[in-house]
């Protein structure tokens, strides 16, 4: 069966300032959809919004799986759904191990679990300490980025959203990561929302449509040559193009919790 | 008919020390002051709800004490374990009170008036008690009051594990215990209480343990029951280079109060204490935690740390934090923290982004939040045990 998830016309304010301004995009099973855009365009917003954080007012549109409406649902519905956010500052949980949160999550049982989760491990290069600990706990960025993609390996959802999944890693940490995302969009057929504002992921990870966000809007979308052209004229370039004169949202800093913190 | 009188306490009978103590005690009790919580080391707690009179002492049929069966080679290398009402060593009289005499307050007096007997460990220099040795102190009965007690005594370079249980019945009840430890030279000592009372249970206790130069105690306790809940953990370091580790996790819910009072004490150089009590409150109860870190003068170059950390889990319940810092040496470390707030919400959405409802999300982090204690209990299959008790507790909040 293929899933699709389809984002229409998603407005969000956040402490009052609208960060959402009338978001569209669709992604299906399978598919990689590129999603960039400079700090504070409102990516990683996009990426709670859709995955329910309450920190968010929807004020319009719809986001819908195979035809369920996901506002109004609460997060772990939309995740049981087949939703899965990859986050770009993961949370620790202490005392709280990837194999208990995952037995929580998928029901699976304990052997099966246990053996999927030691398979992943060894395949994304995760030494046996980080499965012991608590999930994040004391991680460093790049370990948390192979837990988060470890999740994602055996949970398996239906559409995958990954918030830059690329920062914090060195060039061969984001080889392997990329090619297990990679592999499962085309083994599990996972469909993937890869949010970054770095070409580098997406040489790894080939999309097939990239969307550029600027200023709480995808302002444009197109094949992996979009990508190309934005490493040459820069999100100013582009935007200069296209016309549009605002790229970032001034939030007020402590409004936005899961904001870039800048560079 | 006042229950609790000289002659009551005479009629329990045993060892001629132990009547003899009891006797002291019960003729002390008559001028003995009653606390209030007017006082600060009684502030937050129920005290000005106690009622003596609403209780009578147990007779010694009533009791029941579990005591672990000692190996025989054990017992060749002079271990002696049994209950102290007739236990069969005369070095028993000697270190009855140690520790708790030093630490009085109006419970102990009563205690020491109408303990019966108790749980009683020595190891002598140089023997290392591998099996941790268990002990089943169950009380309870209407209106009945009980005292159990304690007394683990371990020679120099000497290592034993000793378990207690502590669980009254359903029933209004009066637990009054004492706990003393005495770690000598050298000797290595771990400790796990673990208190399951039932709802009527009000409980008054001192666990207070002396560690000598070199030793090292790791006491760990495990709080889940009674209406009134009170326990002071007192460690004293007379010893250079004594370490003191002390660990608690408690769970309250209902209308639960659980009262710790903690004293690190360093009397000696080069000492080292950790304390580190975990709880977690939920439907209308109450937690207190109140604990004070002392440096004497002559603990130079001691390291004390103390940290207390409280989960509230509804709006009705709470938690009090009070640590405090008494420093008389001036080349020591010492650090303290203590924190009282609900569930984090970027834990619970963090875990729902996975699909686990909220509900289970908070079970999850009660019982990871717990974990650094429970992880370091000396026997991993009380910690299991202990894991799912707190989940049954946690697994309340559902629904």
């Amino acid at each position: 069966m293929t899933s699709r998830l389809v984002v229409s016309d998603l407005r969000a304010t956040v402490a009052g300032v609208d960060v959402l301004r009338g978001v569209n995009l669709e992604v299906a099973s399978g598919e990689v959809h590129a999603l960039m855009g400079p700090n504070g365009s409102g990516k990683s917003t996009l990426a709670h919004v859709l995955m329910g954080r309450s920190d968010y007012e929807v004020t319009g549109g719809s986001v819908t799986l195979d035809g369920t409406e996901l506002l109004g649902l609460p997060t772990w519905r939309r995740a049981q759904l087949g939703l899965f956010l990859a986050m770009q500052y993961p949370i620790a949980v202490p005392g709280v191990p990837v194999g208990a949160l995952l037995a929580a999550a998928s029901h699976r049982d304990g052997p099966e679990l246990e053996a999927a989760v030691r398979r992943e491990a060894d395949r994304l290069a995760l030494a046996d300490e980080f499965l012991a600990r608590g999930v994040n706990d004391e991680f460093s960025g790049g370990e948390q980025k192979r837990l988060e993609t470890l999740q994602l390996a055996v949970l398996r959802p239906r559409i995958a959203i990954l918030d830059e999944l690329d920062s914090g890693l060195d060039v061969d940490a984001l080889r392997g990561l990329a090619g297990r995302v990679a592999s499962l969009t085309r083994e599990a057929k996972v469909g993937v929302l890869a949010i970054t504002h770095y070409v580098r992921l997406l040489q790894e990870l080939r999309p097939d449509r990239v969307h550029v966000l600027l200023a709480g809007r995808v302002v444009t979308s197109g094949g992996p040559e979009l990508a190309d052209r934005l490493e040459v004229l820069g999100y100013e370039g582009l935007a200069a193009e296209l016309g549009v004169e605002e790229l970032a949202i001034e939030a007020p800093e402590s409004a936005d919790p899961f904001a870039d913190p800048g560079f | 008919m006042p229950a609790f009188t000289p002659d009551a306490a005479r009629a329990l009978g045993g060892h001629d020390w132990l009547l003899a103590r009891r006797v002291a005690a019960a003729e002390q009790l008559a001028s003995v002051s009653w606390p209030s919580s007017a006082e600060e080391i009684w502030r937050y707690s129920r005290v000005d709800e106690f009622d003596l009179e609403r209780y009578q002492p147990r007779e010694v049929n009533q009791r029941s004490l579990d005591v672990p069966v000692l190996d025989a080679g054990l017992a060749s290398k002079g271990v002696v374990v049994g209950d102290l009402i007739d236990v069969d060593d005369s070095e028993a009289a000697d270190w009855l009170g140690t520790c708790s005499d030093a630490s009085p307050d109006a419970f102990t007096v009563l205690h020491d008036a109408f303990v019966v007997g108790g749980a009683y460990v020595r190891v002598p220099a140089g023997v290392v008690v591998e099996t941790p040795l268990f002990f089943e102190h169950r009380s309870g009965g209407d209106g009945l009051a009980s005292f159990p007690h304690t007394l683990v005594v371990v020679g120099e370079g000497a290592e034993v594990t000793v378990v207690d249980r502590f669980a009254a019945d359903g029933d209004p009840h009066l637990c009054d215990a004492v706990i003393e430890l005495i770690v000598g030279d050298g000797a290595r000592v771990r400790y796990v209480s673990v208190q399951e009372h039932g709802p009527k249970t009000w409980q008054m206790g001192l666990q207070r343990a002396h560690v000598s130069r070199d030793a090292s105690l790791r006491s760990s306790a495990v709080a889940l029951g009674g209406d009134y809940a009170r326990m002071r953990t007192e460690s004293l370091i007379t010893g250079s280079a004594g370490e003191s580790d002390l660990l608690a996790v408690y769970f309250g819910d209902g209308d639960q109060v659980l009262d710790f009072r903690t004293l690190q004490d360093h009397a000696a150089p080069h000492s080292r204490s950790d304390l580190l009590f975990k709880g977690a409150v939920e439907d209308h109860a109450r937690s207190v935690y109140s604990g004070l870190v002392r440096l004497r003068a002559e603990a130079q170059h001691s390291n004390a740390f103390q940290t207390n950390r409280n989960l509230v889990l509804t709006e009705g319940a709470g938690a009090e934090s009070i640590p405090n810092l008494e420093i008389e040496a001036n080349d020591v470390r010492c650090s303290h923290a203590s924190a009282v707030g609900p569930i984090d919400d970027d834990q619970r959405y963090y875990l729902e982004t996975r699909g686990i409802p909220p509900e289970d999300a908070e079970q999850l982090i009660v019982l990871g939040f717990f974990d650094d204690v429970l992880n370091r209990l000396p026997v991993p299959t009380l910690a299991a045990a202990l894991r799912r008790t707190v989940e049954r507790k946690v697994g309340k909040l559902r629904g």
